[in-house]
């Protein structure tokens, strides 16, 4: 049975860590090395200058506002995300158990539902950012949400949406709820099939209420599930690189307003051909994404004990 | 998780809150609260679910709009059906080419992803030598790393290839792809042939099988049900794809689909020919809705099992 088996090992591995390492590893100590230097791109002049690039970083006032903005939708988006996910999956799973003859339309409408709501996790972000990018047009024709609003009578609420200071953030925050909640809908109607439904069946019958139910065994019981998402959610959300791009005014604007770390990055490298100093935003977003999925976890493991 | 597990549990999912129903069912003397409920749960679900489709059907019927009637009556259906859009977007929109450098990329890479990512899982998987844990680790540690981080060192190091230039070619990109799909690959598969049984395999070798031939002819077949799960996956994440080729593929010709569509809805800003643009969309959607029809149960399986990582 020993016959040839390191041959065999060698063998199949070698070409998979080849190209691992060539594309992802090699690239990876790379930034660290590049993020030390002022290289510009053009071979042979890149000096090193220690942790210069970092100083920079940290006085740029561009860096600071491109970071808070990645910060407001790491403290909405997941929050809202995961709520409408939960607040979902609940009614598709466990909600409809009060009405006559829900067996046969709960169960039916669940599948069409999940169907519909996932569909946005399918569709290239490039194809979202488009349609929303016309979903906004601040034309009160030819927008698709002005006219709706002036439709149905609330003129007062038109708006040039993106073109807005204030509310472009938000309006490109809004997008990636409405991308991801259908992914935690799917994600959290199969663990709660896995919470066995003896639970449910006691708390019924000692009278629990839906609300109950929720706060008391849904919720405890998928903390794992949900911590995972808000990890997996608050990533998205530090990143925004592809929406930013296509649909702000200006990239990143109005004014700024808009900006992400990812967008500062790309055009930092591949614009202004700055790429140790873009390398440093690179060195700095991993450092912010660790230090997020680390205390993550950490406050998530706690307030589980509570339960 | 395995997919297994996921789809168990899924396939589960709605049963298990009827079956309460249906016990509890005389017992339970609220039912008025729940209705008042469940037209209120059942609205917002239907709210959402108009939400998240409307756009999507709008970018069907604006397909067949011309720019004049999306603009000024983005609601409306179309009145004739301008089937030029189609031909516009293909031709002179590009979307042709984009397709088809799209379909030659993300094929390539798929069949890379599955031969050399299984190939790697069953080693780890299966067989014990000294090293193993490291590289399994090596390869898992790749789902941590931010790509935005390492596309500046990726940009040189296929400027820099040995040879030539790896930028805007297909087997540059593809080799990309490949390898950043390993990571999740690599994690998916090991975990399933890890619940593969061993004595098919061992049955195999004593019939005197080398250990090559029990993979590709005993081991790949019984790992059909991952493979399909885990290339749906690499398919979908690879063909929407837009980060990579962006920064790796900057010339025209050479564009993939979402670089196309980006490019083209930059440059239009609120004019030209937008019946092309969304002809284009629903181009580069077709492949993609296809998939999520008819494998819809496996995509939302493994799609979230990403998720569980």
């Amino acid at each position: 049975m020993q016959h040839g088996k390191y041959r065999f090992i060698v063998g199949f591995l070698a070409l998979p860590l080849i190209v691992y390492g060539v594309f992802v590893i090699s690239p990876f100590v790379q930034a660290f090395q590049i993020s030390m230097t002022d290289w510009s791109g053009l071979v042979g002049t890149a000096e090193f200058v220690g942790l210069d690039n970092f100083a920079k970083l940290w006085e740029s006032d561009d860096f600071w506002n491109a970071l808070r903005h990645n910060v407001y939708m790491l403290a909405l988006v997941p929050v809202v995300t995961l709520a409408l996910g939960l607040f979902f999956a609940f009614m598709l799973n466990v909600g409809g158990r009060r009405r006559k003859n829900e067996v046969v339309t709960g169960v039916a409408g669940s599948k069409l539902y999940k169907f519909v709501f996932f569909f946005p996790q399918v569709i290239s972000i490039t194809i979202i950012a488009v349609i929303w990018f016309n979903i906004y047009n601040p034309d009160p024709d030819d927008g698709m949400l002005n006219s709706f609003l002036g439709a149905v009578g609330l003129d007062g609420l038109q708006n040039s949406w993106l073109g807005e200071k204030s509310l472009a953030l938000w309006c490109i925050s809004a997008v990636m709820v409405w991308g991801h909640v259908g992914f935690f809908v799917v994600l959290f109607s199969a663990a709660m099939a896995s919470i066995p439904r003896d639970i449910y069946e006691a708390a019924l019958l000692d009278g629990a209420s839906r609300f109950h139910t929720f706060f008391r065994i849904t919720l405890p019981l998928l903390w794992d599930t949900v911590q995972t998402g808000w990890v997996y959610m608050g990533i998205i959300a530090l990143d925004a690189f592809a929406l930013v791009q296509i649909m702000s005014v200006n990239m990143g604007g109005p004014d700024g307003a808009t900006d992400v770390m990812p967008l500062r990055l790309y055009l930092t490298a591949f614009r202004d051909s700055q790429f140790g100093y873009a390398a440093a935003m690179g060195v700095a977003m991993l450092i912010v994404t660790m230090t997020f999925a680390v205390l993550t976890m950490r406050f998530a493991r706690r307030e589980r004990i509570e339960y | 998780m395995t997919t297994e597990e996921i789809e168990t549990v899924t396939k589960q999912g709605p049963a298990a809150p009827a079956e309460v129903t249906r016990r509890l069912g005389p017992t339970s003397g609220r039912s008025s609260e729940g209705g008042v409920l469940n037209v209120f749960s059942h609205g917002i679900l239907v709210v959402w679910a108009l939400m998240v489709g409307v756009p999507l059907l709008w970018v069907l019927w604006s397909a067949f709009k011309d720019s004049n009637g999306i603009l000024t009556d983005p609601w409306g259906l179309p009145t004739t059906l301008h089937w030029e859009n189609w031909s516009n977007a293909w031709d002179d929109a590009n979307m042709g080419q984009y397709f088809i450098n799209t379909a030659i990329v993300v094929g390539g890479s798929v069949v890379g992803t599955m031969v050399l990512g299984s190939m790697a899982a069953y080693v780890l998987a299966r067989f014990t030598f000294p090293g193993n844990r490291f590289i399994y680790y090596l390869f898992v540690a790749g789902m941590s790393f931010p790509v935005f981080m390492l596309v500046i060192p990726l940009f040189f190091v296929l400027r820099d290839f040995p040879g030539s230039s790896l930028l805007a070619t297909y087997h540059g990109l593809i080799l990309v792809y490949i390898a950043y799909s390993l990571p999740f690959t690599v994690f998916f598969m090991t975990a399933f042939f890890r619940t593969l049984p061993t004595s098919v395999a061992e049955a195999a070798m004593i019939d005197g099988a080398s250990h090559t031939r029990t993979f590709f002819q005993v081991m790949v077949p019984m790992a059909k049900p991952g493979l399909i799960s885990i290339g749906i996956f690499n398919f979908l994440g690879q063909w929407n794809q837009y980060l990579l080729p962006m920064v790796l593929n900057q010339q025209e010709d050479k564009y993939v689909l979402t670089q196309g569509l980006a490019m083209i809805a930059l440059q239009q800003g609120y004019e030209n020919d937008w019946g092309a643009l969304m002809a284009g969309m629903m181009i580069a959607m077709l492949p993609v809705l296809i998939v999520y029809s008819v494998f819809q149960r496996q995509v939302q399986s493994g799609l979230t099992a990403g998720a569980l990582k």
